[in-house]
């Protein structure tokens, strides 16, 4: 068969003398480079040893649709694995290895003792469609845990099923949607402010509304004025940040309900920086209608370089009952029901006395059981005191590094008081020709991961800085120096500052060639090619 | 408490630099009838590991644990044995805790086993694309059918009745919002899939005709005809696959000509976890790859000419085109990615091929000794590890009688169906490399018990 690649491996040779100086590997000490498994694997390789028992394959029940053509599965043996994905994770930098002040990411420490927690065999190894009675232990952690997420919100329920915030906020405005619907209103417009995440518009278009953006007034607050002038029969729902993505809290929030309410439509709110008010301030007191809460923020379950997320949603009674199924429900004689499709009607009518009303599933199975179990832990772990804590915290360390700043970096909002969670800059006073992309690849070099850039879009070249309440002063201290000194090189001017990173993995990526000759899969190079098939993708260079 | 560094003497000299008073003074903008005046009610002060571990680890003993049973679910969740590699590897700092990759200086790491998960997916769906992952197989699933009605312009999807109920479902709850029309049936308890149905259905507002490979019940079926019948119409055919271990064995959809594939990677490298996280997979066409959901890794080089990996054509997404974007999507399931991609190159070609194989001769000798006893009837002609039995009395209660028995024995359609009588005797039986032959004879012996 054809093997994936029997030259085996070349190294990536710089084309061009570095600094540094070359090495016949490509390889600089700790930092090794290392080919793509197409490149030293091949399709007779495994990693893997069957039971000698195995039984052998006798009379097939294939009907002939029995696989002729060969995948090109590069295999490798067990050491040559574990050492591909070692060699690789030492090119990300990740919480474990220092600050990470990723704005509206909130990537703090993730305690371990809840990956021992969710890696408990009664947790990590039972199938989603168990009898129920198998499965007790697993919905006992649903149903906590969802009981505390409404203890900490002061919201009525919550829909457990979504797998991401941004599922979560579909979630919610489906809930909005299904609720509007039952009491026949056709409203058609979401009004989004300015600075809110993509993922907002994105969601409301992706549920058939018309998104509308509402501006935002030079304190960084929602313009309520603005607001109240725009809300009118027609506005089904409008989705507030808040904290907001300028790190403020928004201080008109209740009175930003109550007009939406007088005026029929309901309060959706981005719970993505909840860790602000986590056991401080309850949204329900707020007058919001549903939250997503990213469990993988707030409630630090990893983010792994990408997801798994959770976004459990609270209601608002009057959105409940419509939120998902399945949904977990304790009745008295202690029993915990997974309510789905075939029971919603009579459970409905039994204990809620009304008829089911739930917009339908949205996930199969119910949801990141995984991620509940870890967010648990991490709750209980805390308690109230420590989660109030972890509130009071997070926002004592973004105005530390807020004030030790200001007088380097233009701090749009700092005159108007103190931030929540995360301190926000902009790029003014940089010198012509320097923006916030520099001041981020420096950092880099200096070893820390870059703030959020660009975002939220209210704020020119902003850099949105969350350093969490896991970081402690002196790992505060070190970033202010850092950042101080390629603040003032920026405003100086100086060019070295264009080059950086120059000592990661790699220097500036090409991006817009990324884009513009898009190699998105590995390509077996022709079996006379001198040069590697990645290589002659992007030889026009 | 142990997650929090700042002492207390940390935190009044970080006072004194903001200029404030007291911590309540930074949330000053809180109106003051807002805020607690003490610790959430109810729940509990801070615990100690030990209390903590006490406490949910006696919630972990409640439940029946699949790998300490004989076990034969399936339908959409597959138990295989993951090499303790994997979870070791998974759980190294730098990618359990690393961001999604937006400094890709720093982040090669997650972006090169991106572009390298991409590819593997792409071979095994026999696709030229795919995307670095979505949520679960069933959101997927309802992507696809989105990307079909921005690339055809039409809105009427065809979904085979094989195709999982849960997946049917969660199409069903977007369509009522996106304005998608859905043809639905649902299986008979027979040998043939229906696939004359969904050709028959096919017209000229036809988007997509969506089939299950194999299907709920386990059965298998030559998708060539379906993705003739849907491209003289110009309708596209989306494949969708829970157990992408059978692609091992069995033909990809991508030959048979499907434009668009879709799956549930939860049988290689990640475990049941109840339900989720999973890792929705995404393959399609090149031509077709600007409609895609989904982040996308791509290859490029840096300053200095070497190879490198960023995140790429994202002016799909919802952080550059915002109300425009192809989906909301954002946080995907990277660390389930990873998982799968570490346990397939672990196998490489030929340990999947060994597996699957492995599978399918355990399913076949199991089906025979199911069929052989007085009342059962093999339903499927054709399968891969999966099947469904007929029993001579309704397999829900069956079940529930093999779990007295200390036996996990299969799912019965009931639980899936709940309204349809003529399903009520259907059991569909998984049967994995797991399953010991000890696990058979128990399967066996509680089954012939039950069906008395």
């Amino acid at each position: 068969m054809s093997s994936v690649n029997q030259s085996g491996w070349k190294p990536t040779v710089p084309t061009a003398a570095t600094s540094e100086g070359t090495t016949t590997t490509g390889n600089r000490a700790l930092m090794l480079e290392e080919p793509l498994i197409f490149e030293i694997g091949d399709s007779e390789t495994t990693g893997v040893d069957f039971e000698p028992s195995a039984p052998a394959p006798g009379h097939d029940r294939l009907a002939g649709l029995k696989r002729t053509n060969p995948i090109e599965l590069p295999g490798l043996t067990e050491p040559e694995t574990v050492r591909h994905y070692t060699r690789l994770s030492r090119q990300n930098y990740a919480i474990d290895l220092g600050l990470f002040p990723l704005g509206s990411c909130t990537m703090k420490h993730n305690p371990r003792l809840n990956e021992k927690m969710a890696r408990l065999p009664g947790f990590a190894d039972i199938h989603p469609l168990q009898p129920r009675e198998t499965v007790q232990g697993a919905l006992e952690v649903i149903n906590q845990l969802a009981f505390w997420l409404i203890d900490l919100t002061g919201m009525h329920g919550v829909a457990m099923s979504p797998k991401a915030g941004a599922h979560g906020e579909l979630c919610g405005l489906l809930c909005i949607r299904a609720a509007l619907e039952a009491r026949g209103d056709a409203r058609q417009v979401v009004l989004v402010p300015e600075s809110a995440h993509g993922t907002n518009p994105a969601t409301a278009a992706f549920c058939g509304y018309r998104v509308e953006n509402i501006p935002a007034t030079a304190a960084g607050r929602v313009d309520l004025a603005a607001l109240k002038a725009r809300l009118g029969p027609d506005v089904a729902a409008v989705m507030i940040t808040n904290p907001n993505t300028c790190g403020l809290f928004e201080p008109e929030m209740k009175a930003i309900s109550d007009a939406v309410h007088a005026a029929g439509g309901f309060v959706y709110c981005d719970g993505a920086n909840f860790n602000a008010i986590v056991g401080k301030v309850r949204p329900g007191d707020l007058g919001i209608d549903a939250m997503h809460i990213n469990l993988h923020k707030t409630f630090s379950t990893p983010h792994g370089g990408g997801g798994p997320g959770s976004g459990p949603v609270v209601l608002s009674e009057a959105l409940s009952p419509f939120g998902p199924l399945p949904y977990t429900a304790r009745t008295q004689d202690g029993v915990i029901h997974l309510v789905e499709e075939e029971q919603a009607e009579d459970f409905a009518r039994t204990h809620f006395g009304r008829p089911a009303q739930s917009f339908g599933r949205m996930v199969a199975f119910h949801g990141q059981m995984g991620m509940f179990t870890r967010a648990l832990s991490y709750i209980l772990s805390h308690g109230a005191d420590g989660l109030a804590q972890v509130a009071e915290d997070s926002v004592l360390n973004a105005n530390y590094v807020l004030r030790s700043l200001e007088d380097v970096l233009d701090a749009p909002f700092a005159g108007s008081g103190p931030c929540m969670h995360e301190a926000i800059f902009s790029d003014r006073g940089f010198a012509e020709g320097f923006s916030t992309i520099d001041v981020a690849k420096a950092l880099i070099d200096e070893g820390f991961h870059p703030m959020t850039m660009y975002f939220p879009l209210v704020v020119h070249g902003a850099m949105l800085i969350e350093p969490t309440e896991t970081e402690s002063k002196a790992s505060l201290d070190q970033f202010i120096v850092a950042l101080r000194s390629i603040a003032e090189r920026a405003r100086a001017g100086d060019e070295a500052l264009k080059a950086a990173p120059v000592h990661a993995p790699r220097r500036r990526l090409d991006e817009t060639l990324a884009a513009r000759k898009p190699v998105l899969t590995y390509q077996t190079p022709a079996p006379d090619g001198a040069e590697a098939g990645v290589g002659t993708e992007i030889g026009g260079r | 408490m142990r997650y929090l560094p700042l002492s207390e003497a940390d935190r009044s000299d970080m006072l004194e630099v903001i200029g404030a008073a007291s911590v309540d003074d930074l949330f000053r903008d809180v109106p003051e009838e807002a805020r607690l005046d003490g610790p959430i009610h109810d729940l509990p002060m801070h615990a100690s590991e030990m209390a903590v571990e006490r406490q949910l680890g006696a919630m972990a003993a409640k439940n029946m644990v699949a790998g300490q049973v004989p076990f034969f679910l399936g339908c959409g969740a597959y138990k295989h044995h993951v090499p303790a590699s994997v979870d070791h590897l998974i759980q190294r700092g730098e990618f359990l805790t690393a961001y999604t990759p937006y400094q890709p200086e720093i982040a090669q790491g997650t972006l090169q086993v991106l572009f390298e998960f991409q590819t593997q997916v792409a071979r095994l769906f026999g696709c030229e694309v795919a995307n670095a992952s979505m949520y679960d197989g069933s959101t997927a699933c309802w992507e696809a059918i989105g990307m079909a009605r921005r690339i055809t312009r039409k809105t009427k999807a065809i979904l085979s009745s094989g195709l999982h109920p849960h997946y049917v479902a969660v199409c069903r709850t977007m369509a009522k919002f996106t304005g998608d029309t859905l043809d639905l049936a649902e299986p008979e308890l027979t040998a043939a899939t229906g696939a004359e149905r969904l050709i028959a259905s096919i017209d000229g507002e036809t988007s997509a005709v969506v089939v299950q490979y194999p299907d709920i019940l386990g059965r298998i079926t030559d998708l060539t005809p379906i993705a003739e019948a849907a491209h003289a119409k110009g309708a596209l055919l989306i494949a969708v696959v829970t157990e992408p271990v059978a692609l091992g064995l069995i033909k990809s959809p991508g030959e048979m000509g499907a434009d668009i594939v879709v799956g549930e990677g939860q049988s290689i490298g990640v475990g049941l976890q109840f339900g989720g996280p999973y890792v929705g997979l995404f393959a399609c066409r090149e031509k077709h790859v600007r409609q895609m959901p989904g982040r996308l890794a791509g290859e490029t080089v840096d300053a200095e000419g070497k190879r490198g990996f960023v995140l790429t054509l994202s002016t799909r997404e919802q952080h550059i085109r915002r109300e425009k974007a192809t989906s909301n999507i954002c946080t995907n399931s990277g660390l389930c990615a990873l998982a799968f991609s570490i346990h397939l190159t672990l196998l490489g070609e030929k340990g999947l091929r060994t597996l699957a194989e492995i599978n399918h001769a355990r399913a076949v000798e199991v089906a025979g000794r199911l069929a052989a006893i007085p009342g059962v009837e093999l339903v499927n002609d054709a399968f891969f590890n999966e099947f469904t039995v007929k029993l001579p009395v309704e397999a829900r209660p069956a079940v529930h009688a093999m779990v007295e028995k200390g036996v996990l024995g299969g799912v019965s359609l009931e639980r899936l169906y709940p309204d349809r009588e003529a399903l009520a005797n259907g059991l569909v039986v998984a049967v994995t490399e797991v399953v010991s032959d000890e696990d058979i004879d128990a399967l066996e012996a509680a089954l012939k018990e039950v069906c008395k």
